[in-house]
């Protein structure tokens, strides 16, 4: 298996308190220096809660937002650009909501032409052709193109979100919360959907989601992120069932599952971090159960265990 | 546009306006084919000839020229000056609003600056300025009108577009391919128009007022050339004497003004989504309700502390009638939780806000059951009672807290207003109970927390406070919709331990909204499961899990995925939930059941009771119980 796609110390910086001259007041570090690998033909799942920093990481690495620091490969290939035309045949996104993902003034057709006309330059017997092939593979009907995005639910428009940049045939996918503004029904028909385009095609996903189960479906590694940086990587099955660093665990403590009698996990007064004033060490270290005296001084760096699993702990479990 | 039309005609006074300006423009169009006198040619011996004499209806000026022919050809100047200056104004502030919401950041402080200057100045000495500094003349009035205007449409437009340029549809467009120009003009514009029209049709009047203003004082239109600033300023010096001459000018502007802005009013409401969605109607206090018998309380053997009995709510939307909850029993004896699970759109939150009559009328219409409280039912109660209950004996959490508490008022004390509507205690009282349930939902630092505004507080911190809001005045019944939804897994943790030692602590009864399986499994007691505003099934949370009876409930939970099942395919149901307006006859979910037989898809189904003790509405309930669940 070759590597598909590649990220070396990718980090983004927002300014905090912009002024018209000088420097901003304060910054804040949204992701950490990500050094993370995907090989062709994988899904890898990127776990995190609200303010970790996984859509941060997602709209880097299609160009929506230019990375402070670091490099992303494809194929080998440097992407340097911060063109998006140039990223877009390469890496496309779903979107979250598939509702406003879709402008609603145009129609499905438009929509759908857009990435043939711009980023391949095709003429209109060839995109017609090629929507055609693609609304196919989706399972959508050819009568929805001349409809707008008001007229379809959630499910269709997300269909719809994942034609689009099928369009743009680009090999790797990022899909940012794609079903979590689905109901469960739906949202099974959609990542079973998702799971037949990538045999189909040979597609690469990075699976962003909050939500473990789901991750754990579809997903061949997971890569689990907390306050901006990745704190353990490794095979989905292993990750969730035996994790290696005490975030990892809460997590999938936290999560719901029948038959698990309620507890709380943890204290109910722990709150995040602050990220205008980041703590020196262990980001979850004032959370963490085991943390010892080094956790609060020193950031412990991502290193591989003896089960094959990465973990960014001095004390993994 | 018959839409538009139509919900324009709704607003009678806009529609009166339509139809003035209507008959104003189109004379205006046909004054040079019009049998009119020449409006230049003055005629000295004439002059000054009153209303309805001959030869001139409306009568002469000072200089003996017919005033008709004068007001028909000022109109028309007046009207094309006022439109033309309201397109350039709209399509350069528009073109600057645009350009500085898209690309934010110092383009738009620039920009906005320049704006505010300009708008720093009153707009009519700005308007005399540039007058002052291009000439008399009317072409420079209308430059000096539209210029004025510029920054009210440049702000109006920039606002909008802010919005949108951070939409997810115009990153799709970057990831399509397209340029920022191209992105401008057919993503972000489209949007836009909508506001444009609106803010030109509420301020043509305005400008075509700014216009006779600048031309009154003889700065417009020069003589003999009429327009009705003109006239007006012309017959100034007669006013006492001939005042006829300036009441045909000052009446045609009235009436111009007038019906145009009734007019953009009409417009206005007719194209904001907000005002056509029915923001404008008010809601009634409590939900109508309009039924035709009321059903028995049956025999209370359980001490239900809230027993709701076939309640029916209807929603009546034009001459639609969306059948949102379809006839609902449940029950809850206190310290019980109950699970109401479904998918969006089966109804499961509008019963609950049926309950309390909170479920906005118009539309909402509740047209049959009952819902006992203690024995005393709800629905139907006067607004008194239900005041005196709401938020006291039955309270709400709400899914998101960020919504339901007052953004401008400090947490501490929305909490003491709740327990001072319902409680006469003082003012210092109602803050040491706030305080206290701050600590009783395990708020850290309880006293300094209170002074705290909601945006200051996190998400979970937020519902925190929602539930302690819910309990201020030591309720009986919690109604939590999906009070979860929208926290992290470490945090929704810790809310439902909370919420599960607060029932068991207070022996409250808990009706607990979802659409998580794993979340009912671990808080409630006994679950309902709602599909197309019916209860399909209903019994014991552990039965129904290890062995669901219903074929909905057996394939809802299989196609939700578990943690630690690892990767699979996941059993999807195929299609969609059925409209409520449009109700398949028989069972709802005949359509995508793959167990449907004829009998399925005529006449009522009942909610039956299995051997086993389950009420299940379905004609071939699973019996045996799928091995996959374990508890």
């Amino acid at each position: 298996m070759s590597t598909a796609l590649k990220l070396t110390d990718l980090s983004k910086v927002f300014p905090v308190g912009k002024r018209l001259f000088g420097p901003p007041k304060a910054q804040v570090r949204a992701v950490q220096p990500v050094t993370l690998s995907v090989e062709a033909g994988e899904t890898l799942g990127i776990v995190g809660e609200s303010g970790c920093g996984k859509s941060t990481l997602a709209r880097m690495l299609v160009g929506l937002l230019p990375p402070s620091t670091g490099t992303i490969e494809i194929d080998g290939q440097p992407l340097d650009n911060a063109d998006p035309a140039l990223f877009g045949r390469k890496i496309q996104y779903v979107f979250q909501d598939p509702i406003s993902s879709l402008n609603p003034r145009k129609t499905i057709r438009q929509i759908m032409e857009a990435p043939l006309r711009h980023l391949h330059g095709m003429g209109p017997s060839e995109r017609a052709a090629r929507i055609a092939e693609i609304f196919a593979a989706v399972n959508l009907r050819p009568e929805f193109l001349d409809r707008y995005p008001h007229e379809f639910s959630g499910g269709q428009a997300q269909r719809i979100g994942i034609a689009r940049a099928l369009a743009a045939d680009a090999r790797i996918l990022i899909l940012d919360e794609p079903v979590s503004a689905l109901d469960v029904s739906v949202q099974a028909q959609v990542l079973n959907l998702l799971a037949d385009l990538k045999q189909k095609f040979g597609l690469t996903y990075l699976f962003i989601s909050h939500d473990l189960a789901v991750v754990e479906a579809v997903s061949d590694r997971v890569a689990v992120l907390y306050f901006g940086s990745v704190v353990e990587v490794g095979p989905a099955d292993q990750v969730f069932a035996k994790p290696r660093h005490p975030y990892t665990k809460l997590l999938s403590e936290s999560a719901p599952v029948v038959g698990r009698p309620l507890t709380a996990p943890e204290g109910r007064e722990t709150e995040l971090p602050d990220p205008l004033n980041p703590p020196k060490g262990c980001a979850f270290c004032a959370r963490c159960p085991n943390a010892g005296p080094e956790c609060r001084d020193q950031v412990p760096p991502l290193t591989q265990q003896d089960d094959g699993v990465w973990t960014a702990c001095f004390h993994p479990l | 546009m018959m839409d538009f039309l139509r919900l324009l005609a709704r607003n009678r006074l806009a529609f009166a306006g339509l139809i003035v300006m209507g008959v104003v423009v189109a004379l205006a169009i046909l004054t040079p084919i019009l049998p009119l006198a020449p409006p230049d040619v003055t005629n000295t011996a004439n002059r000054f000839q009153p209303v309805l004499s001959e030869g001139a209806w409306l009568g002469t000026d000072h200089l003996g020229r017919d005033l008709l022919s004068r007001l028909m050809w000022g109109t028309r100047l007046s009207v094309a000056v006022g439109f033309a200056a309201a397109l350039i104004a709209a399509t350069l502030g528009a073109g600057i609003g645009i350009v500085a919401g898209f690309y934010g950041g110092r383009t738009d402080n620039i920009i906005m600056r320049g704006i505010d200057m300009l708008m720093a100045f009153p707009y009519i000495l700005l308007a005399l300025a540039i007058v002052a500094a291009l000439g008399p003349g009317l072409m420079n009035a209308l430059i000096a009108v539209a210029a004025v205007n510029i920054p009210f449409f440049a702000r109006n437009i920039r606002g909008i577009t802010v919005g949108i340029a951070h939409k997810e549809f115009v990153d799709a467009a970057r990831l399509s391919g397209m340029k920022d120009a191209r992105i401008i003009l057919s993503e972000v514009l489209p949007n836009v128009i909508p506001v444009i029209v609106i803010a030109m049709s509420t301020t043509v009047g305005w400008m075509i007022l700014e216009t006779a203003g600048l031309s009154f004082l003889g700065l417009g239109s020069q003589p003999p050339q009429a327009d009705l600033g003109s006239m007006l300023g012309e017959a100034r010096s007669a006013l006492i004497t001939n005042p006829h001459t300036s009441v045909v000018p000052g009446a045609m502007i009235l009436v111009i003004v007038m019906a145009i802005n009734l007019l953009g009013d009409g417009v206005r409401d007719a194209l904001d989504p907000r005002l056509k969605s029915g923001a404008l109607s008010r809601p009634m206090p409590a939900t109508k309700v309009d039924r035709k018998t009321i059903p028995y309380q049956g025999d209370n053997t359980d001490d239900s502390l809230l027993n709701i009995r076939a309640l029916e709510t209807q929603f009546h939307v034009k001459n639609r009638v969306y059948r949102a909850v379809g006839g609902v029993d449940l029950r809850v004896a206190p310290g019980q939780c109950l699970g109401l699970i479904g998918e969006s759109g089966s109804g499961k939150s509008v019963t609950a806000l049926s309950v309390m009559g909170l479920v906005a009328s118009p539309p909402g219409v509740i047209t049959g059951g009952a819902a006992y409280y203690k024995g005393e039912d709800l629905i139907g109660a006067p607004y008194k009672t239900l005041r005196a209950l709401r938020g006291d004996r039955i309270s709400y959490i709400f899914q998101d807290p960020l919504a339901t508490l007052h953004p401008l008022y400090t947490i501490g004390d929305q909490l003491a207003e709740a327990i001072r509507v319902h409680h006469p205690v003082s003012r210092g009282e109602a803050r040491a109970r706030a305080v206290d349930l701050l600590k009783s939902v395990r708020i850290p630092n309880a006293e300094s927390r209170a002074n705290s505004y909601p945006h200051e507080l996190s998400g979970g911190m937020r519902q925190r406070v929602g539930i302690a809001m819910a309990l201020a005045n030591d309720p009986d019944v919690i109604i939590a919709d999906e009070p979860t939804t929208a926290l992290d897994v470490t945090v929704q943790a810790q809310i439902l331990s909370l919420l599960n030692d607060l029932r068991r602590e207070r022996g409250l009864a808990i009706i607990f909204i979802t659409h998580d399986f794993g979340v009912v499994a671990q808080l409630c007691d006994h679950v309902a499961v709602m599909y197309a505003g019916r209860i399909v099934e209903h019994g014991p949370t552990n039965d129904i899990l290890r062995a669901p009876a219903h074929p909905y409930t057996a394939r809802l939970m299989a196609c939700v995925p578990e943690l630690g099942q690892g990767r699979r395919e996941l059993a999807a149901i195929p299609g969609l939930p059925p409209m409520v307006d449009q109700l398949p006859a028989g069972c709802a979910f005949a359509p995508r059941c793959d167990m449907a037989s004829a009998a399925c898809k005529t006449g009522d189904i009942a909610l039956g009771t299995t051997q086993t003790g389950r009420a299940v509405r379905c004609l071939t309930p699973h019996t045996t119980a799928p091995v996959e669940v374990e508890v």
